[in-house]
């Protein structure tokens, strides 16, 4: 478990909220670490002012993914931070339209983003505005699916001889 | 920038020249010796200069995170040895211990030390292949050869405790299939008697060696600033000067009982990450010998898993003997038993740095997205940065340093 600390929890949020107002949707504590959810439009301000506030301090992107939400027609965003300053870890979430899936990229901010963002790109489809180099990374450049989304088949759905039934899939 | 032993220049003065050259696009890779592994870098030249390089990388993915959201829990293990493939354990016990998390499962001390015996051999294994390799890259065969044999010691190590050596599938959540055996502890005291004095010897070899050193002392070097905003973890994090480990920030696994240093660098060049790498396997062994200290104080010498018997397997007995261990065997095994809804971010300190696992489930019996933060392809990156400017030699000799496995790299 990582550390919990309520009140830099609470620090967070407060200040994120003084600072972005409408834009910081809802906050919540899962399992060990705080959980912000925001609105796209403000992502980068917002990463940016986590990670150069003389208090909060994020200075470490830990890592980024996509995520699909096929009920919703959603795609999102998960970015985990890490302050190595105060040992404390916040989860930033956010999520875009699946039929327009655009969010700013934060390479500006971190250059470790720039194969996480292509990586997001490659396999949800999500593009990120202004990133210096937005092209698939481990597929092939050809292919046009994004083979991370919900709707993608695992396997090659013409094939007759395996019954799905049988495997509880 | 490396100064050049010969002509004297400074490699960066080369290649910003403005005056007439002509450049070379070399094809290194993706299937070359040289590379250790599946990397392709298309690589403009100048002479013997590297003026820009570009990474291809996805030879080798195999879309594990795609199979994880099809695999119940127990099944998504053998993936994660297939991540780094030089250290299995590390991984599989970080996959546990994040599933452990979303359920809540506390283990014993008794399985948290065994754990810690099985992920610092690994580390031990794979720091050994890196920092023979760097050697290899520098033309001294001798350290590779002579100690692999450790390595080849710590597989059946691995043999004694779970049955495979390379893709490991070792541990189940919550603890270990079985108790070490006998000859596994035998085998284990053996490795910490002979295995220091090999390490010795292969670093007496490279260590003050005045070709090894021009080779790797101020090669590939980088600054704490730079790898930070890179997301550097492990071992190429602390050559730079950054002593951020896992282990010490968010100590998991009773990480925090133990006594053991973090060693760093100063500058991130090879030679630096070479030397962390030693003295980490130095510290590894200690770390070792603190746990077989504290498990022998311990009267109890049978634990091996955690008394949670929702999502550990039953034991092998009372599942050929009993009905309902035999149902409740086949209900973990083929994903039957539900996990319960909620999101977790685990990470350990892999070999390679941190290695995280972003599991989110939504109730059913696989996980509805798992990610797995991987080291390797997330300071890759970094690679053109750190080459440019340098000999091509000395890009083949940091890209070993810096130790990326390409099964990390492309999931």
């Amino acid at each position: 478990m990582y550390p919990i600390n309520p009140d830099r929890d609470q620090l967070v949020v407060s200040k994120l909220s003084n600072r972005f107002g409408n834009a910081i949707e809802s906050h919540e504590v899962l399992s060990d670490m705080l959980c912000i959810t925001v609105k796209k439009e403000s992502i980068q301000s917002i990463l940016l002012f986590l990670r150069d506030d003389q208090e909060l301090q994020y200075n470490f992107l830990t890592t980024l993914c996509g995520m699909h939400y096929p009920e919703k027609e959603q795609l999102g965003v998960v970015y985990h931070l890490h302050s190595f300053v105060n040992n404390h870890r916040i989860r930033i979430k956010t999520v875009t339209e699946l039929n327009d899936p655009k969010i700013q990229t934060i390479t500006t901010i971190w250059p470790a983003a720039n194969w996480m963002e292509r990586e997001t790109y490659d396999f949800y489809g999500i593009e990120f505005e202004g990133h210096p180099n937005l092209k698939r990374i481990l597929n092939m450049d050809e292919m046009t699916d994004f083979p991370m989304r919900k709707d993608f088949p695992l396997e090659d759905q013409t094939r007759e001889d395996k019954d799905d039934s049988m495997f509880g899939r | 920038m490396a100064q050049n032993y010969y002509t004297g220049y400074w490699a960066k003065d080369i290649v910003t020249s403005q005056e007439h050259k002509e450049y070379n696009t070399l094809n290194v890779g993706p299937t070359h010796p040289a590379t250790h592994g599946v990397f392709q870098n298309v690589m403009l030249m100048d002479g013997e200069f590297i003026v820009s390089t570009e990474q291809t990388i996805g030879y080798i993915h195999r879309a594990f995170e795609k199979i994880a959201e099809r695999r119940p829990f127990y099944q998504i293990t053998p993936l994660t040895d297939r991540l780094n493939y030089c250290s299995s354990p590390l991984n599989n016990m970080g996959w546990h211990m994040t599933v452990e998390k979303l359920l809540g499962i506390e283990t014993p001390k008794r399985v948290d030390y065994l754990r810690i015996i099985a992920m610092e051999l690994a580390r031990i294994a794979d720091h050994l292949v890196c920092n023979t390799v760097i050697g290899v890259d520098s033309g001294a065969l001798t350290g590779f050869t002579y100690l692999f044999q450790d390595r080849e010691f710590i597989y059946e190590i691995y043999e004694e405790i779970c049955g495979s050596r390379l893709t490991t599938n070792m541990g189940r959540i919550g603890g270990f299939e079985r108790n070490f055996s006998a000859k596994a502890w035998d085998k284990i005291r053996y490795f910490l008697k002979s295995y220091p004095a090999h390490l010795q010897e292969f670093e007496n070899l490279l260590a003050r060696n005045r070709i090894f050193m021009d080779r790797t002392i101020n090669v590939g070097s980088f600054s704490a600033e730079r790898a930070l905003a890179y997301g550097f973890t492990g071992p190429n994090l602390r050559a730079c000067g950054v002593d951020y480990d896992v282990r010490v920030m968010n100590p998991y696994c009773s990480y925090d009982e133990f006594d053991f240093i973090v060693p760093i660098g100063q500058s991130g060049d090879t030679y630096d990450r070479f030397m962390v790498r030693q003295e980490e396997m130095k510290q590894s062994i200690r770390i070792i010998e603190q746990a077989l200290a504290k498990l022998d104080q311990m009267d109890d010498k049978e634990t091996y898993f955690a008394a949670d018997p929702r999502f550990v397997l039953p034991p092998k007995e009372k599942v050929y003997n009993n009905m309902e261990a035999l149902i409740w065997h086949f209900k973990i095994v083929m994903g039957e038993t539900d996990i319960p809804a909620g999101e977790v971010y685990h990470s350990i300190e892999a070999a390679n740095g941190e290695l995280g696992f972003y599991l989110v489930s939504d109730g059913g019996r696989t996980p509805s997205r798992l990610h797995f933060r991987r080291p390797c392809f997330i300071y890759y990156q970094a690679y053109p940065e750190m080459v440019t400017g340098n000999m091509l030699s000395d890009a083949v000799i940091t890209l070993s340093s810096m130790n990326v496995i390409a099964g990390e790299l492309d999931a």
